[in-house]
């Protein structure tokens, strides 16, 4: 747990971080569980000076209520500043030259008539590369540029006065490669003679933005670097112990992020100070590879990110576009844009690993489970990160659990964290595998999760499942319908984790005017964080969200958190309400005087200071604020830790969805999915929403259509644009239900939880392939589920058909 | 993108002035930017045609119908003479890539694209149909690729359109400065890559497409087209079938079954025609002529499953031609 340090040392009022005395201590009664299922009040014991416990949503005024998003009006109307709209003047355009081969030594590099090109102002050859894996003994390959390990790598970068001499200039600088043996297909790598990627064993650095990175100091055979070993119990007496083994084998491809914004920074580097305008899903992680890899003080960076256009995981630290874009500034003098093309975008900043997954279940008749073991080998390209084990691991109670993860290095672009790294693979075997066991066992597949599934949550969930419509409608016996095109209906479950950062701070103030802003560095990769903050302030001094200001995306305000695996609402918002709580006592301090009481007579509710000895009537807070003795109060906080740190909570959801699958075609329509999620406290219920809509598309998208293609004799990407590498439209997009469980845990003064992980993407695919089976009574175990799939999947010999 | 000069004409003559030295003509260049942007082609000068008035619109004839070149997809395919009479081509138009591409995208451009395989499409592969000797697809990753009549190129016919004009008998107009006009029957229009690599297509560097003309059904003609790709929204077909039924009562006088992407140059499958000619449309008859459009299928190593989806495109498309089948699901988009 990190430690807490005030940032602001304005007056003891806003100390409250850290200070865990019990003198400064408090009991507080907290709403638990699910309203019209499990709410209950729990004691917990906070620190003094939180805020008021508030109570559900119901009985809130705009915190849980739908809201429209703060900065809507300006995306829709193209207001909006994206890195690649910042203008700055004397800006210059950079252009990577990337490798065109998979594998090579780069002997020499010639930029002379780059340098000498009309317009160019500076040019850099890349001798430090970011992102990958590196050798653990370096000395074993030396050379004065990196290795080439994939097509597409940067090599150098050209900064000009317009984007045409850029590029035109990119194109005259010459290299000349040693080329080396290559392999870029998993299974063709796994084998003894297969050329090799590295020369000795490698390791990746974990990165911001959750997982993503498998451990280091696995044993490396050849290409395969693993097993990383997690064993409890001897899973081969849990498979002794077991009345029915369920044993198979899952294959899933590489999926690139494809966010419609791709990477991409202006960078200006002046003496004082290195300003970066990014697109980045962590402000924060930007600063702190800027300053470490310039050897800048901190205070001499600031980052800026406005407005972003997704990210998925892929956008964290500065990256080779940040790095080599502020030097090429540096060079240059003048700021320089480098925003990347949807090829490079696709090749050298990221992507979700393959997997290649077998997974043994064992269980007693009722349904335990007394072993699972999970042997995984998966590439992410030239790093590592494949590893797939967090649903089997994590999902169910077992007994006994064996687990292998393996990195197959291949010469393809390092993957990257990926909106719940692992979870989508492993999720796709694991809840086949448990659809499998329930018809072995002849159990109902929600009694056999009822039976196995220990989270509070889900079991709610489940309930809601089973007296859903579309559940109902189910037919429990598979291939029952007799045209071609056959119907059916799936679920799978989803698992997160609570992550938070702890490096979540804001700032509040309040003017003589009435009006109030938050600051933060936080961003808003899409998911609405600006709107929530804007709710929490209106909460607090009953103003309409609307008239808030919210200043975010820059680091010039207090820390925000790295949006990454679901950290950011969890984090931040206790942080902004604390913050504007203090703010308010703060202003009824500042109105009290003019008022004629103490500041402990005012009270700020609902938009009106009252006096709690009934010296006034109440007045409202636009009209107090008039009468502050000074111009503006202020208050800064930071994240404290959870009120019960010892409760380690995980969300997850449950979702169901509805398919017809055309036998002859190959086609599979996905036609409803039934989404049952959880996220703590739903602060914005529609921002919520719109995420698991968003959710549940990427995972069908993963699930049916999206594949990285690379050339196996060359290692080119084939696919490398938006045409041929296939994303859900709008045709795809089935009817989403959304159907929010909200759950409090009590842990927080907003018990605000995240929901971008566990938001669909995890169980899309395996929902997919259990309602294929329940449609055609044919197991489809590889994505994605093309015809060419579908059709030999059900051209197979049938093997004895689940009675479920 | 390389530099080019742009010229920007408004009538036939002025463009048919500047087709000389290289010059490439756009329209609504939606296959030619593409293209450039992607380092394939880095023609030096552009011949903008888009504004040339006289070359846009549909024109009814005692014969047929006549077709600007610069006529945009979406405008066909909303076309009441050509949905009523000509339902394959609105069929084929309507469904085209996605409607803001069919708003920008001419008839003439259609016909005219070329290849989408993808090793033709990236500036890394000197393929065959680039001068060079190699085709990549053979040993490569060829799960769209063609399934028949490939020759020593197993890319796929790009043009939607084109199977349904295959389908109608449409005749090419082509007019060049010096010769004036010609015209070209649309089954002599495509070259066939071993004819000669190099050429997709009869029209010479100096000629501007300027329509289309097709020739008016047969009364009882009853005519549609499907695409079936991995998916509706915006996809490349995998499969697609044109059909054209001459209906005398219950039978069927005469067939024309079309496809696209099963071969390097739209073709006919006069053995799917022939089980379907002089019999009664039935699910049977139907079915019948998708298999037998399969005759001579080689599949290459990943595309076998369009051997199985191809009869199947055929089968549907014949009975929705028919008016017994709804519009497939598969092929919404």
């Amino acid at each position: 747990m990190a430690t807490h340090t005030p940032h602001s040392t304005l007056d003891a009022l806003i100390n409250v971080a850290g200070d865990t005395t019990d003198a400064s201590m408090k009991t507080a009664k907290m709403p638990i569980g699910i309203p019209g299922f499990t709410l209950h009040e729990e004691e917990r014991t906070v620190p003094a000076s939180e805020p008021p416990v508030w109570p559900i949503n119901k009985d809130l005024s705009y915190v849980g209520k739908p809201q429209e998003r703060w900065d809507g009006r300006a995306k829709a109307t193209g207001r909006a500043r994206y890195t690649a709209d910042v203008q700055l003047p004397g800006m210059l355009y950079a252009r990577f030259v990337n490798s065109t081969v998979p594998h090579a030594r780069v002997l020499s590099i010639d930029t002379s008539a780059a340098e000498s090109y009309p317009g160019v102002k500076s040019v850099h050859v890349i001798e430090k590369l970011l992102g990958g894996a590196v050798l653990r003994d370096p000395t074993l390959e030396q050379n004065r540029y990196p290795i080439v390990r994939y097509v597409g790598q940067p090599i150098a970068a050209v900064a000009a006065t317009t984007p045409q001499a850029a590029e035109d200039a990119a194109a005259k600088i010459k290299v000349k490669y040693e080329t080396l043996p290559f392999v870029v297909d998993m299974d063709q790598a796994r084998e003894k003679d297969s050329p090799q990627v590295f020369p000795g064993a490698a390791d990746q650095a974990g990165t911001a933005g959750g997982g993503g990175s498998s451990a280091s100091g696995v044993p490396q055979t050849g290409n395969v670097h693993g097993p990383a070993v997690h064993k409890q119990g001897d899973v081969e007496q849990g498979f002794k112990d077991a009345d029915v083994i369920v044993d198979a084998h899952y294959t899933t491809q590489v999926q690139t992020h494809s966010a419609l914004e791709t990477h991409g920074v202006v960078a200006d580097w002046k003496p004082d100070l290195l300003t970066v305008y990014a697109s980045t899903q962590g402000t924060a992680s930007v600063r702190e590879e800027l300053a470490a890899y310039f050897q800048l003080p901190m205070s001499k960076v600031r980052v800026i990110t406005e407005f972003m256009g997704g990210g998925f995981g892929a956008k964290f630290g500065a990256g080779n576009p940040g790095v080599v874009a502020a030097t090429l500034s540096r060079k240059a003098g003048a700021p320089v844009r480098l925003m990347l093309d949807r090829q490079e975008e696709h090749l050298s900043v990221g992507n979700r690993p393959s997997s290649d997954q077998r997974l043994r279940i064992g269980a007693k008749k009722d349904g335990t489970i007394t072993a699972i073991q999970l042997i995984s080998f998966g590439t992410a390209g030239c790093g590592t990160g494949a590893g797939c084990a967090g649903p089997a691991s994590n999902l169910y109670k077992w007994a006994t659990l064996h687990v292998e993860e393996n990195d197959v290095f291949i010469n393809a672009g390092p993957a990257a964290a990926f909106r719940a790294p692992g979870h989508p693979q492993g999720a796709f075997a694991l809840e086949q595998s448990i659809d499998e066991l329930a018809a072995s066992l002849n159990m109902d597949l929600l009694d056999l999760r009822d039976r196995i599934d220990e989270n509070p949550v889900r079991r709610v969930q489940r309930q809601i499942i089973r007296e859903s419509a579309i559940w109902k409608s189910r037919n429990p016996r598979a291939n029952a319908d007799v045209g071609p095109i056959k119907r059916g209906i799936g679920l799978s479950q989803s698992v997160w984790y609570r992550h938070l950062a702890m490096d979540s701070a804001a700032e509040v103030r309040v003017h003589k005017d009435g009006s109030v802003e938050v600051l933060s560095a936080v961003q808003d990769i899409g998911s609405g964080i600006k709107t929530v903050l804007a709710q929490i302030l209106a909460e607090q001094f009953g103003v309409p969200p609307a008239q808030v200001e919210v200043k975010i995306g820059d680091t010039n305000y207090p820390v925000g958190p790295n949006s990454g695996g679901s950290v950011t609402t969890a984090s931040l918002t206790p942080a902004v309400r604390d913050a504007a709580w203090q703010a308010a006592q703060k202003f009824l301090a500042s109105v009290a005087p003019a008022l004629g009481v103490k500041a402990s007579d005012l009270t700020l509710t609902d938009g009106m200071v009252r006096s709690a000895s009934g010296k006034f009537q109440p007045i409202a807070f636009r009209s107090a604020a008039a009468r502050m003795d000074t111009n503006q109060v202020s208050a800064q906080s930071r994240r404290i830790p959870d009120y019960d740190p010892r409760k380690y909570d995980t969300y997850g959801g449950v979702d169901v969805a509805e398919v017809a699958v055309d036998t002859e075609t190959g086609r599979i329509h996905v036609k409803h999915v039934l989404a049952v999620h959880d996220c703590g406290r739903p602060m914005n219920p529609v921002a919520v929403i719109s995420q698991i809509n968003g959710g549940v598309i990427q995972g069908i998208s993963y699930t049916l259509f999206e594949h990285r293609l690379l050339d196996p004799n060359y290692g080119i990407m084939v696919n490398s644009n938006l045409d041929k590498y296939k994303i859900a439209g709008s045709y795809e997009v089935p009817k989403i239900e959304v159907q929010l469980t909200e759950s409090y845990i009590g842990q927080s003064s907003t018990d605000a939880s995240g929901i971008g992980e566990a938001a669909g993407i995890i169980s899309a695919g395996a929902a997919i392939a259990n309602a294929f089976y329940n449609a055609t009574g044919v197991r489809i175990r590889q994505m994605p589920m093309t015809p060419a799939v579908v059709l030999a999947a059900l051209n197979q010999p049938k093997p004895q058909m689940e009675a479920l | 993108m390389n530099s080019f000069s742009l010229a920007d004409c408004t009538t036939v003559e002025a463009a048919l002035s500047q087709l000389k030295n290289g010059a490439v003509v756009k329209a609504g260049g939606v296959d030619l930017l593409d293209r450039m942007k992607n380092g394939t082609d880095t023609p030096n000068r552009l011949v903008n045609i888009r504004n040339i008035r006289e070359l846009r619109g549909i024109q009814s004839t005692p014969d047929g119908v006549t077709i600007g070149a610069l006529t945009t997809l979406a405008e066909i395919a909303d076309d009441p003479t050509i949905r009523a009479q000509y339902t394959i081509l609105s069929d084929a138009c309507g469904h085209a890539a996605t409607p803001h591409i069919r708003n920008m995208a001419t008839i003439g451009g259609n016909v005219l694209q070329e290849l989408q395989c993808w090793y033709f499409r990236s500036a890394e592969f000197q393929c065959i149909r680039k001068g060079k000797e190699q085709c990549f697809a053979f040993s490569g990753l060829n799960q769209y690729h063609a399934i028949m009549d490939y020759g020593g190129c197993p890319s796929v016919a790009p043009s939607s359109s084109a199977v349904a004009l295959l389908a109608l008998n449409a005749t090419i107009e082509l007019t060049s400065a010096a010769k004036g006009k010609r015209k070209v029957a649309i089954q002599n229009f495509y070259v066939q890559p071993d004819a000669n690599p190099h050429r997709f297509n009869v029209k010479a560097d100096e000629e501007l497409l300027t329509a289309i003309h097709i020739p008016k059904p047969a009364p009882g003609t009853r005519s549609a087209y499907q695409k079936y790709g991995e998916k509706e929204s915006h996809d490349w077909a995998i499969a697609d079938a044109g059909i054209l039924l001459e209906m005398d009562g219950d039978i069927c006088r005469r067939a024309v079954v079309t496809m696209g992407a099963a071969s390097p140059v739209v073709r006919r499958s006069k053995e799917a025609e022939a089980v379907l000619t002089g019999k009664p449309i039935t699910r049977d008859t139907a079915r019948a002529a998708g298999k037998a459009s399969m005759t001579g299928a080689m599949p290459l190593s990943m595309n076998g499953y369009k051997v199985q989806l191809f009869p199947i495109a055929i089968y549907r498309t014949i009975l929705l031609a028919a008016g017994q089948m709804e519009r497939d699901p598969s092929a919404a988009g």
